[in-house]
């Protein structure tokens, strides 16, 4: 049996929790090694080897070390395309081509705001952090045209790039699990009838389910 | 072969990343033009070409894309036989110039395009430019810059040993910071400016600037 693929850092993380959905929804089993970000563990030299910008998720396969976690999402999608959800990435140029489009649309236009919004109202609060009403004010109006647009793809398409779950609708997971769950401003995403409908279908996923439990779990203690 | 057809303008530095594809693969291809003074990107005839409203939009045949990186990728692959080679047939170095087209996206491009507005394009529009926000931008850009030069010093171009989308990705914001104040910042590290250099000699990047002058 194949060596499990090593991913670094905190299920909580944002980014973190990208790539683990993707490695569940095809199959491959990881190893999850904690990356002590309270105590600036992400900063040190030893980690800065293998992400240069000290951020999480890193992740190791075999003689391969990558990051950024829409890298390694497309890496782990070609590698083990054959196993799992097989089109998780497309099947041909034309599927894989809308793909990109909606998980550049979600790095590029989706991720700025809802980011920004996860951060302010999610992880300053418990960072003790005071937050920033001007920046919570332009990223909910950000976010709130960016979510019109999607409502009116989604009337006329079941997930963004067509009509499988891919992994241009895995990207959102992350972020819109923390403002639906965690933060008032869920309602922009289920009062709008077809961003609301996509929302369930997605994250009602068996593979999301366990990356949520994975993010519920106590962290492990410090050696 | 389809007609390959680029709804954008020339000034736009996500156009000019596709028109760079296109130039590179020796691709012929359709240019109409989008005149963003008069808010044609936000006509309901662009906004079929892209919701977002946003330049560029892209077309093969019946295919239509918008995302100027998802447009370049899929130049890349679709075309990969014709002219430069801009993507790695290998996986695994695939992989590794996939990570470096992320860190242009998602930790180059947002310092460099906001510095490109504070810089560049408020002058143009009449507007004032704000000293404190270029100063934090400048610290910000060159943190990544510092990893540029650490990368550059392993590997002849980001992506890896040969040039790909990893490099060309950041040849229009590159443009327009050279020609300002924040060319120091790309002058100051040795890797960083021999890369720039090599990078923005390139004769398919001449025709895209050459479409400005036009």
């Amino acid at each position: 049996m194949a060596t499990p693929v090593k991913v670094y850092g905190p299920p909580m993380s944002t980014a973190v929790s990208r790539v683990l959905a993707c490695l569940l929804e095809k199959d491959v089993n990881f190893q999850l090694i904690p990356v002590d970000m309270s105590k600036g563990e992400h900063k040190k030299p030893d980690y800065l080897k293998i992400q240069p910008f000290g951020q999480v998720p890193s992740f190791q396969d075999e003689s391969i070390s990558l990051f950024e976690s829409r890298a390694i999402c497309r890496y782990v999608s070609e590698k083990y395309a054959n196993q799992g959800n097989k089109r998780l990435y497309g099947t041909n140029p034309l599927e894989k081509a809308s793909i990109e489009q909606w998980l550049e649309a979600e790095g590029q236009s989706f991720n700025p705001p809802s980011s920004a919004l996860v951060f302010q109202l999610a992880f300053a609060p418990r960072m003790k952090l005071k937050q920033d009403l001007g920046v919570i004010k332009q990223s909910e109006e950000k976010l709130a045209k960016v979510l019109d647009v999607y409502e009116q793809r989604l009337g006329e398409s079941r997930f963004l790039a067509g009509d499988e779950f891919t992994l241009a609708d895995l990207s959102h997971l992350p972020n819109t699990q923390y403002l639906v769950s965690v933060t008032e401003k869920g309602e922009m995403f289920t009062k709008r009838k077809n961003v609301g409908r996509w929302w369930s279908e997605i994250s009602g996923r068996d593979s999301w389910k366990k990356v949520v439990d994975l993010q519920k779990a106590p962290p492990p203690k410090s050696a | 072969m389809a007609v390959l057809k680029v709804h954008g303008s020339p000034f736009s530095t996500a156009t000019m990343r596709v028109v760079s594809a296109l130039y590179e693969k020796g691709l012929q291809f359709e240019f109409v033009s989008i005149d963003m003074k008069v808010g044609q990107h936000k006509s309901e005839a662009f906004l079929a070409l892209n919701p977002f409203g946003q330049v560029p939009a892209f077309e093969d045949g019946d295919l239509k894309l918008f995302e100027s990186r998802a447009i370049t990728q899929y130049i890349a692959h679709e075309y990969a036989s014709n002219g430069t080679q801009l993507i790695c047939p290998d996986s695994k170095k695939m992989a590794i110039m996939s990570v470096w087209m992320e860190v242009e996206a998602h930790q180059y491009d947002p310092h460099a395009a906001k510095l490109c507005f504070e810089l560049c394009i408020k002058p143009m529009l009449g507007l004032t430019t704000d000293p404190a926000a270029v100063e934090d931008l400048e610290a910000k850009l060159g943190k990544v810059l510092d990893v540029y030069e650490a990368r550059l010093t392993q590997s002849k171009y980001l992506g890896g040993d040969c040039l790909g989308l990893a490099d060309l990705h950041h040849l229009p914001t590159l443009h327009y910071l050279l020609g300002s104040s924040a060319k120091k910042l790309f002058d100051s590290r040795p890797h960083v400016s021999a890369w720039v250099a090599d990078i923005t000699a390139r004769p398919a990047w001449a025709k895209v600037i050459a479409m400005q002058k036009s």
